[in-house]
């Protein structure tokens, strides 16, 4: 007994590396991310007074002495200015205007010890939405203002979800174009990767090392650069086009950048190793003498490709569709330069929440948007392709 | 069961190497952050190899793009990697209300009156002054374009235009290309039914922009005929004319300018050396150099008064080409951006 739980021990010793890492650089940063998008305590931790005042508020009628009287105890109670930050940086995203208003409140309490009517510091205190964004702040800690948001929907005044109209909002829209930028690339890689690594596979000696080479290569070179590089090929007056009209083939240039032909060209061109390597993988492994058996018992090349060669190599093409399908998804440089409006990606809008005003809670939000959605394709994609194993 | 004495010797030694350890993490040199290219290039050259003379260690310098959260991860995350960045108006503001910058001492940079009124802030100094404007390629244009009505003009000037993707600037030269006087677009946007208008004239010209993103773009756009006019940053304009012998050309009435400020993160390791260097590139003799380089104004008055008669004509601070220009206004972004930014992308995606 003691020595299987000793051993069981060792177990655990060699695996705690592992299970360490994953905790810390995997579910931690992912918790943290999903429960910054539904949680925003900020506003209830530092604004105690204002909350109790609020929540016997009816949120339509005009704001009233009380209520103002609590919220400047509040503020001048937060010594930190990183409090306010937080608490102005929530407010802000529910209701354009806090930061300038909360700016000029918070010096403006601190400054005076006595009563002060914060009207007379700034007049949209008397405007209804700006207390009904501090009475939703306040009324929980917990918001699905962001997840809602995400996905193109808000709370009215009343508390009903209502949708945004599209001219508002439209991280949906983006959302499937992800997806269908996404699984074009995967459908392009897998266009171009089989039959190169069926020829990879097939080569032997240094042609096949100079042939994977050639697909590892861009590897190394810098996601930044590889776009860049496309961008200056296939511009107008980029070689790409000179040739074609050189050649004859075509006398006005071929639109190839600012659009979608452009961004899936070289998000193809990143991406395909990641098609290549899995394929190929499994291919060397098919013994190389099926094929003759196939043809010598009546089966023409393509029938032969169609039952033998194909139905063996396709749980590569199933695993180098998932990297690059996966990876796709969260492109951001390459549509940003080559793409056009049309063809921005989400990881630009969680990136502009992220980066660009540090509203942890959207950009969190997004992302578990975007998780779901792939998590919920994975499986749909793995029911198919375990069903159809079966068959075969 | 260890022996104490050995016990002893071998914990003093792991606190000896988590000391060194330690020590070495807090031995970072000074860092300096700006925005990369050849603007970058120029300030290592007049003030980060100088400086780290003087100092007698070196003086390490990044680049970035901006963004308020990169700045709100770092100090929240505690001892940021970083002690002076230069930021834009808007993140000064933004960070210096959610206390993320250390409050600047004034008198270590001459005193305030030293300095051009838009560039003095309790979190920051102001350190260049730029604009983005108009540009097209005058060897390629025959008639001149001259405001943003001519910017819409498609018919008059056939070709595509570039745009920095984002409702900043975006929305403030709609409403100038539909008759809004420059001095009245703010007041003008900061209504629903302005920025209704300022997107409804972005409809006409939605079909021949090209959005970009990073600062060497619209050059490159320029460059290679893709678009025959884009609003740029004007530094980067005479810049390029200055290295490649291009003919750009920046048309001043109706840009607007803004200032760029150094600012020394909260609880930084090397304070007191940022706010020395921050000294350093402020004293009118270290920042007059500039201009040579790329035509930013400067925002220390002597320093800006003794640049030659032959650089200022370039420069977004000289009289002239101050006039019909705006200052951006910061107030109006840092509360609007976020909405602004969600209707933007929601009006492109359409």
């Amino acid at each position: 007994m003691r020595i299987a739980a000793g051993k069981r021990l060792a177990a655990f010793c060699l695996v705690a590396p592992l299970v360490v890492f994953l905790v810390l650089f995997f579910v931690w940063p992912l918790a943290t991310m999903m429960s910054n998008a539904v949680s925003s305590p900020g506003a209830v931790q530092a604004l105690p007074q204002t909350g109790e005042v609020l929540a016997d508020w009816d949120r339509t009628s005009p704001p009233t002495a009380d209520m103002q009287a609590a919220l400047v105890e509040d503020l001048r109670a937060i010594e930190d200015d990183q409090t306010v930050g937080d608490i102005t940086r929530q407010l802000n995203s529910a209701k354009s205007g806090f930061r300038t208003l909360m700016a000029k409140t918070v010096s403006a309490v601190r400054e005076d010890t006595g009563p002060i009517d914060l009207v007379a510091i700034d007049k949209r205190w008397s405007q209804v939405p700006f207390w009904q964004a501090i009475a939703a702040a306040t009324a929980s800690p917990y918001t699905d203002r962001n997840l809602l948001a995400a996905v193109d929907l808000a709370r009215s005044p009343t508390g009903e979800i209502v949708s945004l109209p599209d001219t508002r909002s439209a991280n949906l829209a983006i959302l499937q174009r992800t997806f269908v930028i996404a699984a074009g690339t995967t459908l392009a890689c897998m266009l171009i990767g089989y039959p190169y690594a069926m020829v990879a596979a097939s080569c032997t000696g240094w042609k096949r090392q100079a042939m994977l080479a050639a697909v590892l290569l861009p590897l190394w070179t810098s996601l930044l650069v590889r776009t860049a590089a496309w961008f200056i090929l296939l511009q107008d007056s980029g070689l790409i086009n000179r040739m074609l009209q050189a050649l004859g083939i075509i006398d006005t240039p071929l639109a190839l950048l600012f659009n979608r032909t452009g961004v899936i060209i070289a998000m193809t061109h990143v991406l395909l190793p990641f098609m290549v390597l899995p394929i190929f993988s499994v291919l060397i492994a098919i013994p190389s003498n099926l094929m003759p058996a196939a043809a010598s018992l009546g089966a023409n090349p393509l029938r032969a490709f169609w039952r033998v060669l194909l139905p063996l190599s396709l749980r590569g093409v199933v695993s180098g569709s998932l990297l690059v399908f996966m990876t796709s998804i969260g492109y951001y440089i390459t549509p940003a330069l080559i793409g056009g409006p049309t063809d921005q990606m989400i990881s630009s809008v969680i990136a502009f929440y992220a980066t660009g005003t540090a509203n942890w809670g959207m950009a969190g939000a997004l992302g578990i948007v975007l998780l779901v959605a792939t998590i919920a394709l994975y499986v749909v994609y793995d029911r198919l392709s375990s069903s159809e194993g079966q068959r075969a | 069961m260890m022996k104490p004495s050995r016990f002893f010797k071998m914990s003093a030694m792991l606190a000896g190497v988590l000391a060194v350890g330690m020590n070495a993490a807090a031995a970072r040199d000074l860092t300096v952050v700006s925005w990369g290219g050849n603007f970058q290039d120029a300030q290592r050259k007049i003030f980060f190899e100088p400086f780290s003379k003087i100092l007698g260690k070196p003086v390490l310098d990044e680049s970035w793009d901006g963004g308020i959260g990169v700045i709100t991860a770092k100090v929240k995350a505690g001892a940021p990697n970083w002690d002076v960045v230069q930021v834009e108006s808007e993140e000064l503001a933004l960070g210096c209300a959610d206390g993320l910058y250390e409050k600047i001492d004034w008198d270590k940079m001459g005193g305030e009156d030293k300095f051009l009124p838009s560039a003095v802030n309790e979190c920051g100094v102001g350190h260049i002054v730029w604009t983005t404007a108009l540009s097209y390629d005058a060897d390629k244009l025959k008639t001149a374009p001259t405001s943003w009505a001519d910017f819409w003009d498609t018919e008059k000037f056939p070709g595509k235009r570039g745009f920095r993707r984002g409702p900043k600037y975006a929305l403030e030269f709609a409403l100038m290309a539909d008759g809004v006087k420059a001095e009245e677009v703010y007041d003008v946007l900061g209504t629903p039914e302005g920025v209704d208008r300022a997107f409804k004239k972005l409809d006409e010209l939605k079909p021949n922009i090209v959005w970009w993103e990073s600062g060497a773009q619209p050059l490159q756009l320029l460059s290679s005929g893709e678009v025959v006019m884009t609003t740029a940053y004007n530094g980067r304009i005479s810049g390029i004319n200055k290295t490649e012998g291009k003919n750009f050309q920046v048309v001043w009435p109706g840009s607007i300018y803004a200032v760029d400020s150094w600012v020394v993160l909260k609880d930084a390791e090397n304070k007191d050396a940022a706010m020395d260097f921050i000294a350093f590139t402020s004293q009118p003799e270290n920042q007059v150099k500039l201009p040579e380089y790329i035509a930013y104004g400067l925002p220390n008055k002597e320093a800006a008064a003794s640049v030659p008669a032959e650089l200022k004509k370039d420069l977004p601070t000289s009289p002239e080409n101050l006039e019909g220009a705006i200052p951006l206004d910061v107030d109006f972004w840092v509360d609007n951006a976020e909405a602004l930014t969600q209707r933007f992308n929601a009006w492109l995606a359409q």
